[in-house]
């Protein structure tokens, strides 16, 4: 397969690859904020541990 | 019929686990799915005889699509469970499904704006279709700031689920819109009742997507899900092993 035909997308490459460059920018987030998310939850989690183990000794 | 099945799925520490075993599963099975539908919507699937290759964005902006209302009736039911059930857990589901929910929806006006361009040459047209998937953008946007405006968790749950549920109402209308009034967008060709009119050697990337859309979901709603019920959960016993 032709590499310089394939980019060119038959006249639609300046549509076609912003699209999917996009949508991989917006799966790449929800990847990283949902991760983000649950580790902060899970500091936070065992920080309040921490203070519950301090107050009790 | 017993309910102890059900209590016991809706029981924080039970869920954080099994959502902590499933979600590798999903991730892997959706980064593999959107791999392959990929190449296949890229390289393999033939170019449309009116928009060459053009329609070739129709495998990121229907999936896209489809995950915008598909999310918002979760979080719709998620919230409605919650609200008559008073389960947290299910509130929890819900407020986990609205951030990814609006970046679908984004995700799916940003690529029909850039579909729109050189098929109905405007990037944008206030017809009923855009318009009622901007509405659905903004209740997504709407419950994030409805739930953020409160201190107290159980008042965000309260007020945030009749919002979600106030705005499902939305669902069918984006779907039947093209239908119910003349649209610059096209009628459904894969959502309807007999044949779909598309040719099967491009439907079948399309399915595949969904498929890796669906799990990537999954495997979102999972990882923030495990997140909100820490955030709520102040039973030291099981956290002590969790965190």
């Amino acid at each position: 397969m032709d590499l310089q035909h394939f980019l060119a997308m038959g006249g639609y490459a300046k549509f076609v690859w912003p699209a999917y460059g996009l949508t991989a920018a917006v799966l790449l987030w929800n990847w990283w904020a949902a991760r983000r998310t649950e580790s902060e939850a899970q500091v936070a989690a065992r920080r309040r541990l921490e203070l519950a183990q301090e107050s009790r000794s | 019929m017993t309910w102890t099945w059900f209590h016991k799925l809706a029981s924080p520490p039970h869920a954080y686990r099994i959502l902590g075993r499933l979600a590798p599963w999903f991730g892997w099975t959706a980064l593999a799915l959107i791999l392959v539908a990929t190449w296949w919507g890229l390289v393999k699937a033939p170019a449309d005889y009116q928009q060459g290759d053009g329609f070739r964005i129709l495998y990121v902006h229907a999936p896209s699509a489809w995950m915008s209302m598909f999310t918002y009736v979760v979080m719709a039911i998620a919230a409605g469970v919650g609200l008559i059930w008073r389960i947290k857990l299910a509130h929890g589901a819900a407020a986990a499904c609205a951030p990814i929910g609006a970046s679908f929806t984004f995700l799916a006006l940003a690529t029909g704006s850039i579909w729109g361009k050189p098929m109905w040459g405007t990037w944008w047209v206030w017809d009923a279709r855009l318009t009622s998937e901007l509405l659905l953008l903004f209740l997504y946007l709407g419950y994030m700031a409805l739930r953020a405006s409160f201190d107290d968790p159980q008042r965000a749950d309260r007020a945030s689920a009749v919002l979600a549920l106030v705005g499902v109402i939305n669902v069918p209308i984006i779907h039947y819109s093209v239908k119910w009034w003349t649209t610059l967008h096209q009628p459904a060709s894969v959502t309807k009742l007999g044949r779909p009119s598309i040719e099967l050697a491009m439907l079948i990337p399309l399915f595949i997507m969904i498929a890796g859309f669906q799990l990537y979901f999954g495997w979102a709603v999972s990882r923030r899900l495990r997140g909100e019920i820490l955030r709520r959960e102040r039973n030291a016993a099981w956290l002590r092993e969790a965190a």
